[in-house]
């Protein structure tokens, strides 16, 4: 019991993180049926922001998260105008090639300025760890989740109640009917951008103070299995995107504890297809029959 | 004669979660018969098509359909098996296989006429070639008798919305069936090109000895050429008889003048 | 029949030529080990790209898991021929591994391609990553190490001959009845169940496909460059692969054959570039996407039976 409890714990650290980058995926997705490959190199630029934010303009952790946001958005932002717009009328494999293409300019790029050495992420904050009933939690995990779900919370709000969010949704739903009921298409997607990249750089922030290491290349696994988690969900959902990024953690660290570390993405690709077979759309996703 | 029957469908039941969307229809075709399917929009016209062709798997009921070996359950059957006893269909919107060639939309509806093993086409071994002449063939007769041998080698995307039409009719055609459904066949139509619709649908009973069942809102166009007519409201059956019968039935006109 | 004859002459011409030429480059020194690399690297490229092209661009099916068919013929070819280092152990492991890589295509085919687009991805894409990471954990493969000295029985001959015929193969499939029915799938899958197509079958068959010449390619593979790990085969590989397609053109195996050589020697040329080398790669993948988006070639497809005939319409028109 107590190892069950202690492994729930470093699965719901673990999955937050996934959580938080499965959104960005699931909104985007949700608004132009683009698997932004991209995505998790913008985690990565969220980390070595933090990096050099905390080392060299000696921001706090807070400031630091906050601004690796704000870097992050306008990454995401200027990605998708320069890359994905031109594109949008095309076939989405052709706009899959050019995330892809982005994503090892991204790679390559900061393993040419900064090296592809691995790096150790400063300690912005004191790690303290707290025991209670013989589980281990430490501050860091703490916050990791704290700021996880304070961020889901704020998403969701922005989603449901601001007229940002509700534009949103009805582009996502038909995106010609949205332009003709006034929805401004491009500010739209540019905001959901902005929006789940800010999410990316929070995670890359959270997962350097977590794992305390940071490269080039760390985005490319921790973004295929945060949108394995977004399409477990039900791609194109948020609460769907949460709850598979947990999923992903918990079950992660679960197949480590049993000793079979070797085959965790071995076990995780194949509930995800269990997942598939039995609910193609994912957990929250509506599966639509075509109409005949 | 025209009274061996075909197919025969008891008490279908089509339930979306709580919505009933065909309720208790009894429907029979038979042999050469060219029969009429109306009713007010979302009646479950098209839903009783896509039960009775499989895209749609009945919630009860059972549908038989009469074979030269004799009677065969068609519920629970996947559309492609029921195509191949003997059913076809065209869609109310249509759904040509537009990248590809007129000629290739009608020779694929032959697939199942033809076989040919792997090993065959692969390595063109000769009887790939025997196969290849022989679907073209076939498939260009076809294609001549409905006036479309010009436009054979054209993208079907690339045909005027009339010759869509009448190209998925060929298409479906082409798969030798013993009844056809037709969904809307007019719709979008001009005048003119209805009245050629028209022709067409009476050459094809004519010419092919099969039966038709066609869902249309052109009145003029089902008064016209049917036989028989079914009238759905609803999901269920509000009336059935010959074209002269149904204009004179006092439920019809309610339902579609409206509940005076 | 006559145009059909003359223009199977034509391509075997060109087959014909092709060796020539590159036996005649060996012959006078022109091609170095490292030459030989390339073009080496180029046939499978295409021998793999061809079949993904035959899974996607024809059969409408997005697989995203063609690097996990190649580490089966490659891992068939690589234990295999160990124990028997000889053409025909060479031959044989490549038809082990096709018929593994076929079973592997049918187990994962069959629950998955009732999926649709990016959801079929994923699937594929996962499956071909449980492959990688048995292969990865088995004592059979030798693990993460891979494997070394596998026995050099490949050479730029015999991945040229089976480039061809691998082509030629899903070429005449393509041009058949059965390579009708998969098309009439990705074109409308409603209509084509409708009009007796079998289209699980279909799909399955093209899948299938797809597979065995992945096999293939995974063989040749193992056997020119005599060294494979599990990492070879990653989600990137498979990524490369779809990159040709794409590149060339979804539905266009002359664009498959155009991307494979354009990118083979982008990558040769830009060896020299050192670090910037994949940055310039990535911006070059990307301006190609933004400015053709229907890949170089679109599914245009080069054709000596319309060249012969527009020549002979041609003369009839000018008499």
């Amino acid at each position: 019991m107590q190892t069950f409890g202690q492994q729930l714990i470093n699965g719901l650290s673990l999955g937050s993180i996934y959580a938080l980058l499965a959104l960005g995926y699931t909104m985007v997705y949700g608004i132009i049926k683009l698997i932004n490959f991209a995505h998790g190199d913008i985690y990565m630029l969220g980390a070595f922001w933090g990096y050099y934010s905390i080392n060299y303009f000696h921001f706090n952790f807070i400031l630091a998260l906050l601004s690796a946001m704000l870097v992050c958005a306008v990454i995401g932002v200027v990605i998708e105008y320069f890359a994905y717009r031109p594109l949008r009328h095309s076939a989405r494999i052709t706009a899959l090639i050019t995330a892809i293409g982005v994503s090892f300019l991204l790679e390559n790029g900061m393993s040419y300025l900064v090296g592809a050495n691995a790096r150790s992420f400063p300690q912005a904050i004191q790690v303290v760890t707290y025991h209670w009933l013989g589980l281990r939690i430490s501050n860091v995990q703490i916050l990791i989740l704290g700021t996880a779900c304070l961020l889901m919370v704020l998403l969701e709000v922005i989603i449901k109640k601001t007229k940002m969010g509700k534009a949103m949704r009805a582009v996502s739903v038909d995106p010609e009917a949205a332009q003709l009921v006034g929805i401004n298409l491009n500010h739209t997607i540019s905001f959901t951008f902005a929006l789940g990249s800010a999410m990316a750089g929070a995670a890359g922030v959270l997962i350097g103070l977590y794992y305390n290491s940071i490269d080039p290349l760390m985005g490319m696994t921790p973004g295929i299995k945060a949108f394995v988690a977004a399409v477990i969900g039900g791609i194109g959902s948020v609460p769907g995107a949460s709850v598979g990024g947990f999923i992903i953690g918990i079950l992660e660290t679960a197949v480590q504890a049993v000793g079979l570390s070797a085959y965790k993405d071995a076990v995780v690709y194949f509930v995800l297809i269990v997942i598939l077979l039995v609910l193609p759309a994912g957990i929250f996703g509506k599966n639509v029959k075509e109409k005949v | 004669m025209s009274n061996s029957p075909l197919l025969e469908a008891q008490a279908l039941v089509k339930n979306f979660g709580g919505l009933t969307a065909v309720a208790n229809v009894s429907v029979h075709f038979d042999q050469n018969e060219l029969i009429g399917l109306i009713g007010p929009n979302g009646a479950g016209k098209t839903t009783l098509f896509n039960l009775l062709t499989g895209e749609t798997p009945v919630s009860s009921g059972t549908i038989s359909f009469y074979t030269d070996h004799g009677v065969q359950p068609l519920n629970g059957k996947q559309p492609a098996q029921i195509a191949k006893i003997g059913i076809s269909r065209t869609f109310q919107n249509i759904r040509l296989f537009k990248e590809l060639s007129v000629l290739d939309n009608v020779r694929i509806a032959m697939t199942n006429h033809y076989h040919e093993g792997f090993l065959t086409s692969i390595l063109r071994l000769p009887k790939y070639y025997q196969t290849e002449a022989a679907m073209t063939k076939a498939a260009q007769e076809l294609l001549a008798i409905f006036d479309l041998t010009a436009v054979a080698d054209l993208p079907a995307k690339s045909l005027p919305y009339g010759i869509q039409r009448r190209l998925e009719i060929v298409r479906a055609l082409a798969t030798k069936p013993k009844l056809l459904f037709l969904d809307e066949p007019a719709a979008g139509m001009n005048p003119e090109e209805t009245a050629d619709l028209t022709r067409l649908i009476r050459k094809i009973q004519r010419e092919f000895h099969i039966t038709i069942v066609l869902i249309e809102h052109d009145m003029s166009l089902v008064m016209n050429v049917v036989e028989r007519l079914y009238v759905l409201e609803h999901g269920a059956l509000l009336a059935t008889g010959t074209p002269q019968e149904i204009q004179k039935n006092p439920a019809v006109i309610k339902a579609y003048l409206g509940g005076e | 029949m006559k145009a059909n004859l003359k223009s199977n002459l034509a391509w075997l011409g060109v087959m014909v030529l092709g060796f020539v030429v590159i036996d005649a480059c060996e012959f006078a020194g022109l091609i170095n080990t490292f030459i030989e690399n390339m073009l080496v690297t180029i046939g499978i490229n295409v021998i793999l790209a061809v079949g993904l092209n035959l899974i996607i661009g024809f059969a409408g099916q997005f697989s995203l898991g063609h690097a996990g068919f190649m580490a089966i013929g490659a891992y068939a070819t690589g234990i295999m021929t160990q124990t028997m280092a000889t053409p025909a152990g060479f031959y044989l492991s490549m038809v082990v591994g096709m018929v593994i890589a076929v079973i592997a295509a049918v187990i994962v085919g069959i629950p998955t391609l009732r999926l649709r687009g990016d959801y079929l991805a994923i699937a594929t894409m996962g499956a071909a990553e449980i492959i990688r990471i048995l292969i990865n954990n088995l004592k059979i493969t030798n693990g993460a190490a891979g494997l070394f000295n596998i026995p050099a029985l490949a050479s730029w001959v015999t991945v040229y001959v089976l480039m061809c015929l691998t082509t030629i193969v899903t070429v005449n499939f393509i041009h058949s009845r059965g390579g009708r029915a998969v098309m009439a799938v990705r074109e409308d899958e409603i209509a084509a169940g409708a009009m007796g197509i079998n289209t699980t079958r279909w799909k399955l068959a093209a899948f299938i496909f797809g597979a065995a010449t992945a096999a293939i390619g995974g063989s040749l593979h193992a056997a020119y460059i005599q060294t494979i790990a599990p990492g070879d085969f990653n989600i990137m590989a498979s990524i490369a692969i779809l990159i040709i397609v794409v590149l060339g053109g979804v539905g266009s195996v002359t664009g498959t054959f155009v991307a494979a050589l354009v990118l083979g020697a982008l990558d040769t040329i830009l060896q020299n570039f050192g670090t910037v080398r994949m940055i310039i790669y990535s911006l070059a993948l990307i301006l190609i996407m933004i400015f053709k988006p229907a890949g170089l070639l679109g599914s245009w497809e080069f054709s000596f039976k319309r060249l012969f005939n527009r020549k002979v319409k041609g003369v009839a028109e000018h008499e």
